[in-house]
């Protein structure tokens, strides 16, 4: 069952040349429980459209769809009090710059306590404790320590966990994750998405990835949508997807990846279109 | 087959200042390294962030002095705390950084930064320089209308053509990239990664290539060193290092490294079928 439906998302940004389309038409749906990879290099909308379910884009933004839906509430016309019900408790989002998405001036154990005890309700105490058992459940070593320590004194790896650890907080039913790992190493990475998985797995979570990362589609996803320039170009399960890709601009993707070179030379997105263009 | 580069126990230190009341302490970045590189080949250099490999980028062109070892450029011994950078040497060794957005003076427009270059090293006529610049940018497959515009005026992969095409214009004999294409999208990488590959054949260029990434360093090297904490843990021809791995380090990175193919999807989804099976019986 469907637990966030958009249908026919257009966002435009205002901008000093007029106005810039920057998602077109795209409709997206993420089943509970499910990891829906949303692929596309820069400018292919795929933040976006994210960010408007989140309502985090700027006054400039223009954001209309014929449906917005989150478990049978309409998020187009929600009442503010209701929209903090649930963006931020049963939908939350981490970011690609997991240093610069802390506060540099606060704790670690403020900040996540912060989630607790506005969102949740809990008292300082009671915030501290489950601060702690979620700093473990998500891998922090010597949480206790980590707690009291600021986010410039961790890695970057550190202040993504401690990220997720605030994201899941509130037992979020989505779990939005905007290129999670772009920013680490690969060992790193590796360490995140097996998080970002078994937190999914053991909790339920319908997690919903953006990356620009063909690899990290092909280690998470059940089911991938590609986008470009604005548009959906193809929506897949992932096997399907990397198997018998249908449309020619994943073709033109999956084969720009190093690793399926034949020879020398790589074919690049303008060659395939082109060559698709004269079939 | 000439060596254009080598380098035995090459090491760098960093002092680093402790405290309010000074004190200071060694660190030592590069610890030792060796490598020898032909004429036409490219030496990939992976590593994490804090493996060196940065470091050991800038010393190769001759940006940083190194602390220890010996570096030697078309077989000429170079230590640069203890000599000067002539134009001539200067000419033999060019980079290009990671960040396309940040190596080019926003203020300049594209032929002055491809004629600088010229400018400063050589004593070519004002037409000649700009004759050469115009050359070299349709070589990197850019348009000769282009040589009035400002970097921003171009995406990410057209100014990173333009710090390639400025550090083509001295006829260098090598070329370090330090993360050449790990800014720039899948689509773009490709076409970066060819452009490289042609003027490697052209010009007969020898390429010590940085990268984190295995799948790029597959594609473009001839031989491959793994550094990890300012060591060279492994180091060999990149059939030999990608077919047999032999350090753990190396097996490591590997492993982490996410794998594009149809039959490990096919293995995800089974492992997870088969997990919440377990769970729901």
């Amino acid at each position: 069952m469907a637990l966030l439906t958009i249908k026919n998302l257009t966002v435009r940004f205002a901008t000093s040349t007029g106005s810039f389309t920057a998602v077109d038409g795209v409709d997206i749906s993420v089943d509970k429980g499910e990891v829906l990879a949303i692929v596309g290099e820069s400018g292919s909308g795929k933040s976006v459209s994210m960010l408007a379910v989140m309502g985090l884009l700027p006054d400039t933004a223009t954001i209309t769809a014929d449906e917005m839906r989150y478990d049978g509430q309409d998020l187009l016309h929600l009442s503010p009090a209701e929209r903090r019900r649930i963006i931020g408790r049963e939908i939350t989002m981490i970011f690609q710059e997991p240093v610069a998405s802390l506060n540099p001036s606060f704790t670690a154990g403020f900040q996540i306590e912060e989630v607790l005890r506005i969102n949740l309700g809990l008292d300082r105490r009671a915030a501290r404790a489950r601060a702690l058992e979620l700093f473990q459940a998500v891998g922090i070593p010597e949480p206790e320590r980590r707690l009291k320590s600021y986010p410039h004194q961790m890695s970057g790896g550190q202040c993504q966990r401690v990220m997720i650890a605030i994201a899941i907080a509130s037992n979020p039913r989505l779990l939005i994750a905007d290129e999670p790992t772009t920013a680490l190493d690969v060992t790193i990475q590796k360490q995140i998405l097996d998080l970002l998985m078994e937190l999914q797995d053991r909790y339920g979570m319908a997690l919903i990835l953006i990356t620009h990362d063909m690899g990290v589609v092909a280690e998470t996803a059940d089911r991938v949508v590609v986008q470009y320039k604005g548009r959906k170009m193809e929506e897949a399960d992932v096997l399907s997807l990397f198997d018998a890709p249908q449309h020619p601009y994943t073709r033109a993707l999956l084969s720009a990846l190093p690793e399926n070179a034949t020879g020398g030379r790589l074919p690049t997105v303008s060659d395939f279109m082109a060559a698709e263009a004269a079939r | 087959m000439t060596i254009v580069l080598e380098g035995r126990g090459i090491t760098q230190d960093y002092h680093v200042r402790e405290g309010f009341l000074g004190g200071s302490r060694t660190v030592r970045a590069v610890k030792g390294v060796d490598f020898r590189v032909e004429r036409g080949q490219t030496l990939a250099i992976v590593g994490e962030s804090g493996s060196g490999k940065s470091t050991l980028a800038r010393i190769i062109a001759l940006i940083d002095p190194q602390s220890g070892g010996t570096l030697k450029i078309e077989g000429q011994e170079i230590d640069i705390s203890r000599q000067r950078v002539t134009h001539e040497l200067r000419s033999k060794v060019q980079m290009v950084f990671q960040n396309p957005y940040g190596s080019l003076n926003p203020r300049q427009k594209v032929g002055d930064v491809l004629m600088e270059p010229l400018l400063l090293n050589t004593r070519l006529s004002s037409a000649a320089r700009r004759d050469r610049a115009e050359a070299m940018l349709q070589k990197v497959g850019l348009a000769p209308e282009h040589f009035n515009r400002y970097p921003h005026m171009f995406s990410g992969g057209q100014r990173q053509r333009i710090a390639i095409a400025r550090a083509l214009m001295l006829n260098p004999a090598l070329l370090v990239l330090d993360e050449p294409v790990s800014a720039l999208d899948l689509s773009v990488q490709a076409q970066v990664l060819n452009l490289l590959g042609d003027i490697q054949d052209e010009f007969n260029l020898t390429y010590v290539f940085i990268s984190h990434d295995l799948s790029v360093v597959r594609h473009i090297a001839d031989q491959v060193m793994v550094l990890s904490k300012g060591e060279a843990v492994e180091q060999g021809p990149r059939e030999a290092l990608f077919a047999d791995p032999q350090h753990a380090y190396t097996r490591q990175l590997f492993a982490a490294t996410p794998v594009v193919s149809v039959d490990a999807i096919r293995a995800r989804i089974a492992r997870r079928q088969e997990a919440r099976a377990l769970r729901s019986a």
